[in-house]
């Protein structure tokens, strides 16, 4: 039985409300994990973790959170932005993101707002799509 | 104790190492059983003679709740540890949930039981129960990161880590319960 967008939105709140000892009300679809919410490095595995447990699904590394993987290669990123061929890349891992303001200003300490409620519910509901 | 449970949800820290470094401190005194890669469970005897108790509180001792955590971080982090054959620098990363039920007095012998809920290349999470009696104390639920796979590759010193050499201590926890895994691993 497929979930509806609604449904993965209030597991997902769940998990955030859980793995970060968040208010239900803060998880709103536009908060940013990082600035709104709080989340710390170790915080984004627990978030993988619990989604895996909460949707029954295999989350590979990087492929919800990319961020780490992209900052350490010298081509993809140039005087704290990131080139065009990072933000091809980052187009390719992100599917689940809207990049449109990012790519106004590609700056990398700007990565941390891309991480929202909303793109882990757009993730989510491919990945079960796929499935 | 009664009324509402105490809860911690988010405290992130990152401890140097699950028991401190040269000290090999050890906070349980064995393992009844061992699943490896699922599921561990200890035991603690508290007793009087832990000096930490004189004082926490005079005339009324009970044991901190910070050394219940540490308790099942080491019943845990083992439980993690030991999935990985050891060749993984483990530490204790995130305390996910705390919930404690009620008092550790002198004299309680208390089990550990930890499950390994999930184990990726660079950390694992754990679910855990405290319990005394057949009674539940504590629910703690942890993670633990594997240094070497995070932190950018930064190598951590070995004689950090209880898992190195000279953990002739450490060894006699898992002696009886998990004595097969514990000689492969010195012969690997």
């Amino acid at each position: 039985m497929a979930m509806s967008r609604d449904e993965i939105l209030q597991q997902v709140q769940e998990v955030l409300v859980d793995a970060l000892g968040v208010d239900d009300d803060e998880v709103t679809v536009t908060a940013t994990l990082m600035g709104d919410l709080g989340a710390e490095s170790i915080d984004f595995l627990d978030i993988v973790f619990r989604l895996e447990k909460a949707f029954g699904i295999k989350i590979p590394r990087d492929e919800l959170f990319p961020a780490e993987t992209l900052m350490t290669d010298a081509e993809l990123i140039h005087n704290g932005k990131l080139t065009e061929k990072g933000l091809a890349e980052l187009r390719k891992r992100m599917p689940h993101t809207n990049l449109t303001e990012f790519e106004k200003n590609p700056d990398i300490n700007k990565m941390a707002d891309l991480f929202t409620v909303n793109a882990i519910v757009n993730y989510v509901e491919t990945k079960l799509n796929k499935g | 104790m009664g009324g509402k449970p105490r809860r911690f949800p988010k405290i992130p820290i990152f401890h140097h190492s699950i028991i401190p470094s040269f000290m090999r401190w050890i906070w349980i005194d064995k393992f009844v059983e061992f699943d490896s890669g699922k599921r561990a469970v200890a035991l603690k005897n508290v007793t009087l003679a832990e000096e930490h108790l004189h004082d926490h509180f005079p005339g009324f001792p009970v044991m901190p709740e910070c050394l219940l955590i540490e308790a099942m971080a080491q019943t845990a982090g083992i439980l993690v540890g030991e999935a990985a054959r050891f060749q993984e620098k483990v530490i204790l990363a995130k305390i996910r949930k705390a919930v404690f039920l009620d008092y550790v007095k002198p004299g309680d012998t208390l089990l550990l039981e930890a499950h390994l809920e999930s184990l990726a290349p660079e950390a694992a999470s754990t679910n855990g129960k405290i319990t005394r009696a057949g009674k539940l104390i504590a629910e703690i639920d942890l993670m633990f990161s594997h240094i070497d796979q995070n932190l950018a590759g930064k190598e951590f010193p070995a004689e950090n880590f209880v898992f190195g050499a000279g953990t002739s201590v450490f060894d006699s926890l898992l002696r009886g319960v998990l004595a097969e895994t514990v000689a492969k691993s010195e012969h690997a």
